[in-house]
């Protein structure tokens, strides 16, 4: 059987009349903005494209720890401390909840991690640059942080019942994320030179990757028309790049600092914000593992689960011996 | 599923007395004991319940949704089971 | 997308989902409202509250560091949870020692010299593997939930105040830690062996969590007598060890001065990284 791509979803030479009627009923919830639920029946091609992108997105959320958890031991105060200690474990929260609801179309946790960690899954490719300094947390929070939630608040209206779920729950908890990144940044500019410094250096280093976390442009982003009539997607990349960049144009001056792009302005006869040429090629070639941290991302991945082994090995033997003897 | 893999277990949450608990995700635990903790850690750390079930995804027994159709057809058209249905007796108070 | 925009976005999803994820910071004491409403301490009374700071702030920062690197998914979010509550409990203690010196936490954390930490040692140990990690949470939290069932009853209505909100929290701490040891003990071959190491590397520390000091005595009902946990705390760890089908270490006791500044070789590292930043950059606010 030729791959199934989505394309040539659901239609393969000879439709039975039940695969008709299947495809029918999917159509008809789809157009009625109704809810697809893991027992469905679901085109081929629909259960391939959701396992990517939510599992994607799990791993995004769990690699996107890292960076923030590389500042923990060293922030500069038990307040900060603490917030961004919250903040990373939320992080592994929404990875928990995306895989719970990418498990539900078939695909276990732990082929889904293989994936990750054997480096055949691809996660947000931003998080393959170092945080150098502090203000990166500023910087993540404000820009990574806030271009996610961008991108995830109409994903709550995805067409799959448990990715938008679990996007429900994860957006009600991103909403402290953005803002203690954007208070980050604000304490900084309010400080000492050096503050302000390593403020406008960490906006310098993740305006651009931020502006890419949207995906290519819709001219070059082949699989977003079909994601959009299955109502996955609700807005295409470059509608919801528009839009953040329009925020945080506005949001900068409350910080007093400036985005890496003297070309930003907004063009009234488009009604669009015309910003800087993206450097898709550096985006590629961090995409297919080449940025500064994709391979130490990936080992710290691979140590923590390699390291683990025998403490789930050990739980499991526990629960075959015991389990039905207690209670919980 | 190898022997050591954690099997997956269903969250339900009270959010507050007097209200069901509602289906809030799942996760995964080698045991019970452990889900009902891992369930707190997970989806009540902004005070989203005082209270939790988990059970066992596998065993959750589903209806059919092939069979939807024979399954959930019947109460529809007997509106005679609503108040609505009862136009006679509107505007007589206290029915 | 601002925040109203996005409460509305969510608020369109109707009621279906919102009990699930109904959201309330709760109401329970914070180190900010220390700072505003606490009476200011005596010196014996803020030395006793920087031990009981110094104790929970060094293990947040050992703990925090398993964020990201715990054994599975779930426990990375359970061993944050922990470590949150912890140093919240730091806090609480070091805005509350601080009032006496003019002094803020921070000022206590990061900028006093590792000879002026009074904390134990048993924080300071490293966390070597998942085993070692448990096992000091058994050892630590054992130890503080008896320690602060007591100081909620603190003739002292701040120390009390601070110990009736952490007593709870350590009670779960206790619970993760018993449901773990069970597990690793009772679990295979080499989850065993390994709590037996840890047992035996860690219960040297032990005895220095007991001692008393004259300003114990001098605190009277305003504090809790070390020595007086000892007996029910041997009672739980021992109860917690049998049900795992460990015992309890035959090793002799370390000598071990933390309360007076003589710190492990653990210790200087930990302050390094934690005191890197602040120290970077004097009087800034962050
Ligand atoms: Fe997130
Ligand atoms: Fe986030």
């Amino acid at each position: 059987m030729a791959a199934t791509t989505p394309q040539n979803a659901g239609l393969s030479a000879v439709p039975s009349y039940e695969q008709e009627q299947s495809q029918a009923r999917f159509d008809a919830l789809i157009e009625q903005d109704s809810r697809i639920e893991p027992r469905d029946w679901m085109p081929e091609a629909y259960r391939k494209t959701l396992t990517r992108q939510v599992s994607q997105h799990a791993h995004s959320e769990i690699i996107g720890m890292q960076p923030e958890a590389n500042w923990i031991t060293r922030a500069p105060s038990l307040k900060r401390k603490s917030i961004l200690m919250a903040k990373v474990q939320d992080e592994a929260g929404h990875g928990l909840y995306l895989y719970s609801a990418a498990e539900t179309l078939g695909t276990p946790r732990d082929e889904l991690n293989d994936q990750l960690m054997s480096g055949r899954a691809k996660y947000s490719s931003i998080f393959n640059y170092p945080a150098r300094s502090w203000a990166d947390m500023g910087a993540i929070g404000w820009l990574v942080d806030g271009a996610a939630i961008a991108n995830q608040v109409p994903l709550c209206r995805a067409s799959y019942g448990p990715y938008g779920r679990a996007m429900v729950r994860i957006c009600k908890e991103e909403s402290f994320h953005q803002r203690q990144g954007f208070e980050i940044l604000l304490a900084l500019s309010r400080g000492t030179e050096a503050q302000r410094k390593m403020a406008q250096d960490a906006i310098n280093r993740f305006y651009e990757p931020s502006l890419m976390m949207f995906g290519p442009p819709d001219e070059q982003s082949p699989n977003s028309a079909q994601s959009m009539a299955w109502k996955i997607k609700r807005f295409s990349n470059d509608e919801l790049r528009q839009r953040f960049v329009g925020m945080i144009a506005e949001q900068v001056k409350v910080l007093g600092m400036t985005l890496p792009d003297p070309e930003l302005r907004f063009d009234e006869e488009t009604g669009r914000w015309i910003h800087k040429e993206l450097n898709w090629d550096e985006f590629m070639a961090v995409i297919k593992g080449n940025g500064p941290m994709n391979s130490h991302r990936l080992e710290r991945r691979r140590e923590a689960h390699r390291e683990g082994a025998w403490v789930r090995e050990a739980a499991a033997a526990y629960a075959r011996k015991y389990e039905n003897s207690e209670v919980a | 599923m190898s022997s050591n893999t954690w099997p997956l277990w269903e969250v339900f949450v009270r959010s507050a007395r007097g209200l069901s608990h509602v289906h809030a995700g799942s996760l995964h635990a080698p045991d019970a004991e452990m889900a009902v903790r891992n369930a707190r850690d997970l989806y009540t750390r902004r005070n989203e319940g005082i209270s939790l079930w988990v059970v066992r995804s596998e065993d959750i027994i589903t209806s059919d949704p092939d069979e939807k159709d024979s399954f959930f057809e019947s109460p529809q058209g007997k509106d005679y089971r609503h108040a609505t249905y009862y136009k006679a007796s509107e505007g007589v108070k206290h029915l | 997308m601002n925040h109203d925009e996005l409460d509305a976005t969510l608020d369109s999803f109707g009621d279906a989902l919102a009990s699930a994820t109904r959201v309330t910071p709760g109401n329970a004491l914070r180190p900010e409202d220390i700072a505003v409403d606490g009476v200011v301490p005596d010196e014996d009374l803020a030395q006793y509250a920087l031990r009981l700071g110094d104790d929970a702030l060094i293990l947040a920062q050992r703990l925090s560091h398993w964020i990201s690197r715990a054994p599975e998914l779930e426990e990375d979010v359970a061993l944050g949870n922990i470590a949150l509550d912890v140093l919240g409990h730091a806090r609480s203690f070091l805005t509350y020692a601080g009032l006496a010196w003019d002094k803020t936490e921070d000022d206590l954390a990061y900028w006093r010299e590792e000879e002026e930490f009074t904390s134990l040692h048993i924080v300071e140990q490293p966390n070597g593997d998942f085993g070692v990690t448990i096992t000091r949470q058994l050892i630590i939290s054992i130890y503080q939930y008896l320690l602060y069932s007591k100081l909620a009853a603190s003739a002292d209505p701040t120390l009390a105040a601070i110990a009736a909100k952490a007593v709870k929290e350590v009670d779960y701490h206790r619970d993760h830690a018993t449901q773990w040891t069970r597990r690793l003990g009772l679990g295979t071959e080499e989850s065993a062996q390994r709590m037996r190491h840890a047992l035996e590397i860690l219960w040297p520390y032990v005895d220095e969590m007991f001692q008393d000091e004259a300003l114990h005595e001098r605190l009277g009902d305003r504090a809790v007598l070390p020595s007086s946990l000892r007996e029910d705390w041997e009672q739980q760890i021992t109860q917690v060890l049998t049900d795992a089908g460990l015992e309890v270490p035959q090793v002799g006791m370390a000598m071990a001065r933390g309360r007076s500044g003589e710190h492990s070789e653990h210790l200087g590292y930990i302050l390094a990284e934690m005191q890197v930043l602040a120290r970077k950059h004097p009087g800034a606010s962050w």
